[in-house]
């Protein structure tokens, strides 16, 4: 039994690396500041934050640990404290409810530090722009670096978006 | 058989009914005027109670029965209406936070400075409180938990939740079929598909309108397939909350295997949107039904050994047996649907109990367990994957040819309702369309309104160790609740 479990993890279940192919990604990335390269090395941690999505950022988010997209093999890392964070990964359209937990988290995180704007919600408040409890996107909150659209983003473009901010940290 | 009554006496015998035990919340709601209250009886028919509010002012229902209270003080934030005699008068959804009160009442301006929340307290020697949220430190959505513990017991959890709030039922309000459709699938994205068809269900009822069989068979697909994605998301996250992080691994691939089948039948790995008034939007790809089969396989294959690693490692078992139990009784008195309300033994099944297409013509066991605690919501789960598998089968063999949309009547006023079974629970719809065929009022009940209450009582007495563990294994929705 041991030995069928551990086999079914072993590859090919493993997706191969997207390229950095995007021109519009390649573009968002190429704003990030350059002192990255020094102070981040080959690492990035994420922290997630939800401000507001309908949680199915969250369901795809989760799908980039599984065995087919396993994003800490490019050295992105999930942590639970902003403290701990290069990254703010921020769902949702920011709900009035959650944008000072949103800012505070924000200012919890030491510089230097990017935020992703992550599905159309954070893009621009998607469905819910122009409610009363919603601030219509990430932007009008914190300086937003990127911007990974989608409803949700699929792993895959997560990935792309990832990949992308940190080769554009790199540089 | 649907009752409407309208009137104070109904209004507070409904309520009594509710209290003797006679009578189940299903939903309480607030429109124009008028608060709305759903009940099922006793022999499973709806009951549906209005109480005009010509002063602004209703008596409450939650007076008589506790788990109206949430959605009653939701009702007040979003109506301004005042709940006569109600036992918690705080504020819910609304934290101060927007530019006005009562978003669908008489919209007062507001300065959003944010209101002070008067926790309840426990006192005792050595008793502390610890605050957790809104942040959380995982992927998960956003609440606070405000724990008072005795060294590592907790005495008291009260939650606090409302940050996700987006104002679902003011956008609703003046919303095309289309947008509203949009918006009801929107509400608690693990749940799109359920959320669809409850929205298109309670709309075709109003319009006196119905969806082809092929659109009800695919509509019944996507459900499943819904359905066992969030289980198998769910068995494995629930295990790794107890640190045993190879189920969530394997898990996880079936997991993905499910939603990447959906991806090629449907178009969309959640298939959000798929779902729309009259039937569904997309018909399932050539290659769908193989792909889909292949994963029923493939599940078939695999899972059971799954099941043997959670049943047969005893360190595991060490955490999730006997904890976080949920008494049988709270259960029913609450109505809690779903894996949490089966698992402490509510034999309840929006498919099975209040039967809608293609489960009138299907017959499928609905797994019950008695215990209450988190192994008891595991294996419910496990059972209903494999139902699941086979509904799918059943579904996919004898898939009706034929349209997948029918047309709705181009405008027309009415009322609809819609009860659908989704992975945690049953959601229901409440529609009221205007004359112009737009949407009034629509009212979303997610399962978890009745199951969130639950988890403070279940976990009273466990460590704060294992709330993770309980928590994930009652999986509520934020987003569902908060609208």
């Amino acid at each position: 039994m041991r030995d069928t479990l551990l086999q079914g993890l072993r590859p090919p279940l493993t997706e191969t690396a997207p390229g950095a192919d995007d021109p519009e990604l390649a573009a968002l990335a190429a704003t990030v500041k350059e002192a990255a390269d020094r102070t981040l090395g080959r690492s990035l941690a994420i922290r997630h934050v939800d401000a507001g999505s309908c949680n199915a950022c969250e369901l795809e988010i989760h799908a980039l640990n599984n065995a087919f997209y396993d994003i800490e093999r490019f050295g992105f890392r999930f942590v639970a404290s902003p403290r701990h964070a290069d990254v703010l990964l921020v769902t949702g359209p920011v709900t009035l409810n959650m944008r000072e937990a949103l800012e505070r988290t924000y200012a919890a995180t030491p510089a230097p530090k990017w935020v992703v704007a992550c599905g159309a919600c954070a893009a621009d408040g998607g469905v819910f722009a122009g409610s009363y409890a919603v601030m219509n996107g990430v932007a009008g909150v914190v300086p937003v670096d990127l911007v990974i659209p989608g409803c949700p983003p699929s792993p895959a473009a997560l990935m792309k978006g990832l990949l992308a901010l940190m080769r554009g940290a790199k540089r | 058989m649907i009752l409407i009554l309208s009137g104070e006496a109904e209004w507070f015998e409904a309520g009594r009914r509710m209290a003797a035990g006679n009578a189940t919340l299903v939903s309480l709601w607030g429109d124009e005027g008028r608060m709305r209250l759903c009940v099922r009886e006793a022999d499973g028919a709806l009951a549906f109670v209005d109480m005009p509010c010509d002063r602004g002012a209703f008596p409450s229902i939650a007076a008589l029965h506790p788990p109206a209270s949430r959605l009653e003080r939701a009702a007040c934030d979003l109506y301004g209406y005042l709940a006569l005699g109600a036992p918690d008068g705080r504020r819910w959804l609304d934290h101060g936070r927007w530019p006005l009160r009562h978003p669908l009442g008489d919209r007062s301006g507001h300065d959003g400075a944010g209101d002070a929340y008067a926790f309840l307290e426990a006192r005792g020697p050595g008793l502390h409180q610890i605050p957790v949220g809104p942040v959380h430190a995982g992927i998960i959505e956003p609440g606070h938990f405000r724990f008072h513990a005795g060294g590592e017991a907790i005495v008291r959890l009260e939650e606090r939740l409302g940050y996700k709030h987006k104002g679902v039922d003011a956008l609703m309000r003046g919303a095309t079929l289309e947008r509203a459709a949009a918006l009801a699938g929107r509400v608690s994205g693990d749940s799109t598909a359920a959320y669809a068809i409850a929205f298109a269900r309670a709309v075709e009822g109003a319009l006196g309108a119905e969806a082809p069989p092929r659109a009800h068979a695919l509509r019944g697909v996507m459900a499943e397939l819904e359905r066992i994605a969030n289980h198998f998301g769910d068995i494995g996250a629930i295990c790794n909350d107890a640190a045993f992080a190879l189920m969530l691994a394997h898990c996880g691939i079936l997991r993905e295997r499910t939603l990447r089948a959906a991806k090629s039948a449907f178009g969309h790995r959640l298939m959000m949107d798929a779902v729309v008034p009259g039937g569904v939007a997309v018909d399932i790809a050539p290659e769908g039904a193989a792909g889909i089969l292949a994963l029923v396989a493939e599940a078939r294959a695999t899972f059971p050994k799954l099941v043997r690693l959670y049943d047969n490692t005893a360190s595991l078992q060490d955490r999730t047996v006997g904890t976080g139990v949920l008494k049988a009784e709270l259960a029913r008195t609450f109505g809690a649907g779903g894996v949490v309300g089966r698992a402490s033994g509510r034999d309840f099944d929006a498919r099975r109990d209040h039967p809608y297409p293609p489960y009138d013509a299907l017959s499928f066991k609905v797994p019950t367990r008695k215990a209450g605690d988190v192994n008891a919501r595991i294996w419910v789960r496990i059972a209903e994957v494999g139902e699941s598998l086979e509904l799918i089968e059943k579904m996919l063999e004898r898939l009706p040819e034929g349209p997948i949309r029918a047309a709705l009547p181009a405008k027309g006023a009415g009322e609809g309702w819609a009860l659908v079974e989704a992975f945690r629970g049953d959601v229901f719809a409440h529609v009221r369309l205007a004359d112009d065929g737009a949407v009034a009022r629509c009212h979303l009940r997610d399962a978890s309104w009745l199951q969130w209450p639950l988890l403070e009582a279940a976990i009273e007495g466990n460590i704060v160790a294992d709330f993770p563990l309980c928590n994930k294994s009652f999986n509520g929705s934020y987003s569902g609740c908060d609208l």
